[in-house]
Formats: structure tokens, sequence, C-alpha cells
């Protein structure tokens, strides 16, 4: 297992490492520059000093290598220093990876707007297991029912319509009617008394559904084939003629089985659900990760284009991690070597 | 990376099969009443999108102020925009676009993924390099990208090839190279079982091009789970196509498809609800149904999850 795990993270780092030479030279391309939304009567010459300020007069390879550099060891040496108090080498000097368009450092932009984006994306994601566990293993259960039909034909639609169109309709349907639920997620707003606690409550219920919805959705069937896989097994008849109850059966012999691929599955999408963050938030007017993302490619501001791209792509190769050692963990019948 | 549990059927799936003939197939297609409903609803639609603009008759461009954000008439079955606009002509409008990125992204992506897939499965020489290759692919994140690649050729390629064709081949080009990865994988697995059975061996006993034996031996084999990547591709390009497009990156607002539609309705949803409605629904129907479809072919076209 521990060799296994050696050799995966080793090849973690070259497909990371490839991975942020593609993104990097994929912006590099991009013909946008930084000095177009300052005043025209700047003069061309300092404008081209400015130009060089930012570290685009040298080479290619020279500014790969000094992003990585920043990217790699400097961020999360600052991440460290804040976190322990402890002043580590010389912190002023180091350079920050920053952005275009507000020069301060893209990790800090990005470690304000984390928290919003965590709040709803965790909240919801936790909603969609706690929907999708139970009706996938009961519509198995009960296979053919009207309730498994109900179930399949839901989850069907759930994850056929996009989010971005149950977003609008429910917006339409509870702000737009029924004056119930604000459109706009306010995230300026602080809890403080049972009040604002209620409102939290309320502007967060429409974004957290719509997303839960979806992924509940593509859990829902999940759980629901796993599950199905493992009511026809023989430990299954031998646990019923051994005389167990049927909750018994259910939720001790064939859930905890069922969960095994469900819990590599929900690793797996932890990475989707974080890129659909970006539309739900558009939605919503959530000011998180993806709103960044956005607005940085409307401004054109490559660093932070580069650096949130990136942190998506470091998500989907731990993810993938994380669910192949969970594998391996859960169910002992798989084998590394 | 992990494994996707297609591919892990399809190289699993060796030993002896039933080639499933055409008769076989549409008898278990038509046993599933969802895939059936869902390829009439597909029909339907196509042809409406297809025919409805020549039928309807009304000039999706033509503004009319008098007729601002009204609600559905005789007139306009579907109201008007905040310009005029008949909401029925523009919602058809939008669908032959909005089909028909979907369709084109689909067959580039197959063709990429199939041409990768039998490469990698038939040659054992490119299996390591192009699946690493693959894996690579699928660690990128592909929304961040597409969204990246749209702001970064949108303009140059508006500027060579025009404003329509522009976009058209951009958003095309950018779903169909970063949705090829899955068929891949699917295509290799099938590829690997299908290349050790008998008349492979004999084809190649007589001395056929590995060429000929890709396209008339091999191929011809693995064509089942082609046809459903194909169907489902369609659903998940015009899943992709709208969401760019209600990302503001897409399709601009006068060669709108039903995500750029949708998009521009938003801000008037105190005013017109409807105008976020039918394009909405149009994109929700035509991908319900056709995910319908790939589970009833599906399900037909392999024999091991037939029920008998």
């Amino acid at each position: 297992m521990s060799r296994y795990l050696a050799r995966r993270l080793l090849f973690a780092v070259p497909t990371l490492l490839a991975i942020s030479l593609i993104v990097f030279a994929l912006l590099d391309l991009a013909p946008s520059d930084p000095t177009a939304q300052l005043p025209l009567t700047i003069p061309p010459e300092t404008r081209q000093a400015i130009r060089e300020s930012l570290g685009l007069g040298q080479p290619f390879h020279v500014r790969y290598v000094k992003w990585l550099q920043q990217f790699m060891v400097n961020e999360p040496l600052n991440l460290l220093e804040s976190l322990s108090g402890i002043e580590i080498g010389d912190s002023a000097g180091r350079l920050r990876v920053r952005s275009w368009s507000t020069r301060a450092p893209v990790v800090d932009l990005i470690a304000q707007r984390l928290p919003q984006t965590l709040t709803v994306v965790g909240i919801s994601y936790i909603v969609a297991i706690f929907i999708a566990v139970p009706v996938g293993v009961y519509s198995a259960y009960r296979q053919y029912s009207v309730f498994d039909q109900m179930g399949t034909f839901v989850t069907m639609v759930g994850f056929s319509v996009p989010t971005f169109f149950t977003g609008t309709v429910l917006i339409v349907i509870f702000s737009v009617w029924l004056d119930w639920l604000p459109s706009i997620y306010d995230t300026t707003h602080r809890v403080t008394d049972v009040e604002s606690f209620l409102y939290q409550l309320r502007q967060m219920v429409m974004p957290v559904m719509v997303i839960a919805l979806f992924n509940a959705a593509q859990l829902g069937r999940f759980t629901r084939s796993a599950a199905l896989e493992n009511l026809n097994q023989d430990y299954v008849r031998t646990a019923r003629a051994k005389g167990l109850t049927e909750p018994k059966v259910l939720l001790i012999h064939v859930l905890r089985n069922s969960l095994i691929p469900v819990v590599t599955v929900i690793s797996l999408g932890v990475p989707a659900t974080f890129a659909g963050a970006i539309i739900t938030e558009q939605i919503f007017r959530i000011n998180g990760i993806g709103q960044l993302l956005i607005g940085a490619i409307e401004g054109g501001d490559i660093p932070t284009v580069q650096t949130v791209t990136f942190i998506f792509a470091v998500l989907i190769v731990v993810f993938n991690l994380v669910a192949d050692v969970l594998y391996g963990v859960l169910d002992p019948r798989i084998r590394y070597d | 990376m992990t494994d996707d549990s297609a591919g892990r059927t399809a190289t699993t799936a060796d030993g002896p099969r039933r080639r499933s003939s055409p008769p076989s197939v549409w008898r278990e297609f038509r046993r599933h009443k969802g895939a059936v409903a869902g390829a009439a609803v597909f029909s339907v639609m196509t042809l409406a999108v297809l025919l409805g603009a020549t039928v309807y008759g009304v000039d999706p461009q033509y503004l009319d102020y008098l007729t601002r954000n009204q609600g559905m008439s005789l007139a306009h079955p579907l109201g008007t925009d905040n310009l005029g606009r008949d909401m029925l002509a523009r919602v058809l409008a939008g669908g032959q676009i909005s089909l028909a990125v979907g369709v084109t992204a689909m067959v580039l992506a197959l063709t990429l993924g199939t041409f990768v897939g039998v490469v990698a499965g038939f040659f054992r020489r490119f299996d390591g390099p192009l699946m690493r290759f693959t894996d690579l692919f699928l660690a990128l994140p592909v929304l961040p990208l597409l969204l990246v690649g749209i702001m970064l050729f949108r303009d140059p390629l508006r500027a060579a090839l025009g404003p329509e064709a522009g976009i058209f081949i951009l958003v095309v080009a950018v779903i169909g190279l970063t949705n090829w990865m899955q068929t891949a994988r699917v295509v290799r697995g099938e590829v690997l079982a299908v290349k050790e059975r008998e008349f492979v061996l004999a084809a190649r006993s007589v001395g056929a091009a590995p060429r000929r034996i890709i396209l008339s031996h091999v191929l011809p084999n693995a064509l089942n789970p082609i046809i459903v990547a194909a169907t489902l591709g369609i659903a998940n390009a015009i899943i992709i196509e709208s969401s760019l497009s209600f990302l503001g990156l897409g399709f601009p607002s006068d060669f709108a498809t039903w995500g750029r539609l949708l998009f521009d309705g938003v801000p008037f949803l105190e005013i017109a609800p409807a105008r976020v409605l039918w394009p909405g629904l149009a994109i929700s129907l035509t991908v319900l149904s056709v995910n319908y479809m790939g589970d009833g072919l599906r399900d037909a076209l392999d024999p091991r999850v037939r029920r008998h």
C-alpha cells in the first residue's frame, strides 16, 4: 500500500508539472495587455517600463520557472508563516504572484474568496450525499417499484437539466413570484443573532439546493447500481437465511458494501463540483472563486487566471489520488502490486 | 488516474459474445420505454428546429419597438424580448445553432477519441504514451480552460473567419478537444478485447495490413460503445455550449443559441420570466431525451445487461 502510494505520488508530480506548463503556455499566448486599462495619457516609454516591471520583458522559460517558484515555494512559505507566526527567511523580499488588475498577491485574493465558495459548495455536497445515498439504496431495494421508477426519472431529469436553468427557475418562483428568498447571495452578511442567522439560511437555500440536486442525481444513480449489484450477492442470501431482519440486512450488510464505490465517486466528484460552482456563483452573484476567475478572464488578468486554473488542476489530481487510496483502504480485496 | 467504471467493464469484456444484430437491437431498444420516448421527443425537437423556422416564417432579427417584453399572444406565441423580437422565431433559430454545435462537437470528440483509442489498443508501442497523454487530459480543469480558450482565440478567429463562422469553429473545437478522453479509453478497452479474437488472428495470418484489419475487422466489432458515446456526447456538448453562452463567453447575442437566449433573458427575470423559460426548457428537453436514448442504446447494444 505505501509503495503504491509512493508511486502514485511520484506520478502526480510530473502530471502537475505538465499541467502547469500547459496552463502557463496557453495563457502566455494571450494578446491581452496588462497596461490596457491604464489612462491613455501615459507615454509609451512609461508603458513599456510598467510592462517590464511586471516581468513581461523576459523570455518564456525564465518567466515560467519564476512563476513556478513563486507558486510552489514562495506562497506555501508565506502560508506557513501566517499560520505559525514564525518568520521564515526573508519574507518581505520574496516575490509573489500578483494580480495585474488589483496589484494584490493572487493568493490573498483567493483566500478572500475561498470561504464563500467553500461554504456553499461544501454544504451542498453534503446535502447531496444525504439525499443520494438513502434514495439510491431504497430504489435498488425496491427495484421496478413506483418509488424506484419515480426516483430514476427524477435523477435523470436532475442531471439532464443544467444548473443555470434550475437556478433561474428557482429565482423566478421563489424570489420573483413568491418573494420568499433573496435572489442575490450577500457575502457581507454577518451572523450575529437569530434573525441574521435565519437570513443567512434563507439566502443559502437556493444556491445550495441547485448544486445539491444536480450532484444528488449523479450520486443517486451510482448508489442505486452499486446497491443493486450487492443485493444479488450470496452474502445477502446468507444473511437472510440466518434470520437477520431486513433493516439489518440492508443497513449493515448491503449499505456498507455499496458505499465502497460510492465513496470513491464522491471523492472524484469534488473537483467537478468546484468547477460547477463557477456557473452557480454567476447565477446567484456569489463572489467566490468562480466569480474571481470569470472577472479575471474578462479583465485579461493573466496571473489570476493562471493561478486559479492551476488550483483547479491540483484539486483534480489530489482528489483522484484520494479516491484511489480510499478504495484500497475501504476494500481489502483490492491489491495494489 | 482512476479507472472509470465504463473503462473497467470494457476491458473485462472478453470471452464469447453474441454479436448483436440490428433487428434484435431494435427489439431491445423498443422495450426501453424511456428510450423510445426520448427518441420521439428528440426527433420532434430536431424536426421542429430544422423545418420550424421556414414554416413559421418570422424573421428572428426583426425589431419591433412597439411590442417589447410581451407575454404569450396569438401574434407572438412565446412573447417578445426587450427589443421586440419574436421569441418563438429566436428559439427556433437558436436551436439550429445549438444542435449543430452539439452534433459537430460530438463528431470531432468521437473522431479524436476513436483514433487515440484504436491506436493505443492496437499498437502496443503507442499504448503507454497515449494512455498517459489521455490521463493528463483527464486531469485538466476543463471548464476554466474552455473559458480561457474562448477568451484567447475569440477575437483572432472572428477577425479571420467572420463573426459567425469564427465563433462556431472555436466553440466546436474547444468542446471537441476537451471531451474525447472517455471515448478513447472505452474504445481502447474494446479494441484490446477484439484484437485477441480468432478472426483477427486469421486476417493477420493471411497477411492483411494493420490498416485493413483495423478498418474492416476491429472497428466494426468495437462499434457499440462508440454509438453510445456518440449519443451521450451530443447531450454533453449541448450542455457545455449553453454553459459557455450562459457565462457570456459563447455565442454573441445577434447569433444566439439557446444558452445565450437564456443568458440574455436573466436581466429581465422580473418583467418577463417566460423569456428564460422557453430556451431553458428546450435545452433541458433535448438533453433529457438524448440521455434517455443513450441509456436505451447502452442496454440494447450490450448483451451482458439484457433482461431475458
